[in-house]
């Protein structure tokens, strides 16, 4: 399954849920506000770090270079996509869940 | 592969519509359908025409109904929601008796039934709100 | 109707509602769509976890700030064939509440002489992550 996460978890805790309720094998993609979840120096880095154990983690590029984050302040193994990549990710996952 | 879009938030304010035009356009370019952009909550504001944003800026509602013209989108604006908030196209004008319209070309208004068939037919449904 | 509803295609619908019901109208507006899938025959569940088991709490009375008072609708869901209604363990811990707090929902069960049978079924974390794996498609409010 794909989870898609847009809310930064410094205000809200859709990350914190996505973390709790997906499963191994799965994906998470940070979207919008959702990609300062990703900073490797943020509070966050925690949570994204245990994801990673055991699930995939991806940050969307776009929304990335908006808020002007560098790709290399973000936790490593965290993968930057694109809109097409989100797109590839969503086809490869046979449903999406958006943790709005 | 079919995909449906469901758009819970309204322009300019939440990044939520300029997150879904950008998949649906990047979804169409790899060869996905797209087979409807259900808009629902205050998503139904995206479909109105007479917004006006400053020249500088991009314009939400005219962005979707471009797409749609090129790809043959279907935008459909749920009728319940958009009563609530004053989105009204031609026939609901004239089923409760107001003095205009507002629709933006492209979008279309119907039930709430067009989001559960999208999300029956369709092979994957993308919500992006807030 | 279309053709390929017509061919029988049954979905697992799951909303999964993790906001509360009277600051914003998320709720309100989630469960008329879940009312209106209704009609479609597909295979229909809620799951409250996060702020969203406010929503089922009990004794809910919005006459004093002027909005719809929707939460009697929640009662309908049995009616509407809603046959389950998970709300997350945690969730309510969190928050202070048990399954006590929230209002009792029902169905009648057609197969076993419309019995009456309780619609809410309390689920732990990880039993809540293999609901949402197993669902087809995920309507979020």
């Amino acid at each position: 399954m794909l989870h898609v996460v847009n809310k930064s978890p410094f205000e809200k805790n859709c990350l914190e849920s996505c973390a709790r309720l997906s499963q191994a094998g799965s994906c998470i993609l940070l979207i919008e506000d959702g990609v300062y979840g990703a900073l490797a120096d943020g509070e966050a880095c925690e949570v994204v770090q245990t994801c990673l154990e055991d699930r995939q983690v991806c940050v969307l590029g776009e929304d990335l270079q908006a808020r002007g984050i560098e790709p290399d302040r973000i936790v490593s193994g965290v993968e930057v996509v694109d809109y097409a990549g989100f797109v590839k990710l969503a086809v490869e996952h046979p449903k999406v869940q958006s943790w709005l | 592969m079919k995909f449906a879009v469901l758009v819970n938030e309204g322009p300019y304010t939440h990044q939520a519509s300029d997150s879904a035009f950008h998949f649906t356009k990047a979804a169409i370019e790899q060869g996905h359908r797209v087979i409807r952009v259900f808009f629902y909550h205050d998503g139904v504001n995206n479909g109105t025409r007479l917004t006006t944003p400053p020249q500088d800026d991009r314009h939400i509602a005219n962005r979707w109904g471009e797409l749609a013209q090129e790809h043959d989108l279907d935008l459909v604006v749920c009728v319940a929601a958009a009563q609530r908030r004053g989105v009204v196209d031609e026939d609901e004008q004239k089923r409760n008796s107001k003095d205009a319209n507002n629709i933006a070309d492209g979008f279309r208004i119907s039930g709430l039934g067009q989001l559960i068939e999208a999300g029956i037919q369709a092979d994957r449904l993308v919500t992006f709100g807030d | 109707m279309s053709e390929e509803l017509q061919s029988g295609i049954v979905k697992k619908f799951l909303y999964i509602n993790r906001r509360a019901p009277h600051g914003t109208n998320y709720a309100q507006e989630g469960l008329e769509v879940a009312l209106i899938g209704a009609a479609f025959d597909q295979d229909v569940a809620m799951a409250y976890l996060d702020d969203g088991v406010f929503q089922l709490k009990a004794g809910q009375d919005t006459k004093a700030i002027g909005t719809k008072n929707f939460s009697a609708t929640y009662r309908a869901l049995g009616d509407y064939d809603v046959k389950r209604v998970y709300v997350e363990r945690e969730s309510l811990e969190r928050r202070g509440l048990s399954e006590d707090d929230l209002m009792p929902l029902v169905y009648e069960d057609e197969d076993d002489d419309w019995e009456e049978k309780p619609l809410i079924h309390v689920v732990s974390a990880r039993e809540m992550q293999q609901i949402i794996s197993e669902s087809d498609v995920l309507l979020n409010f």
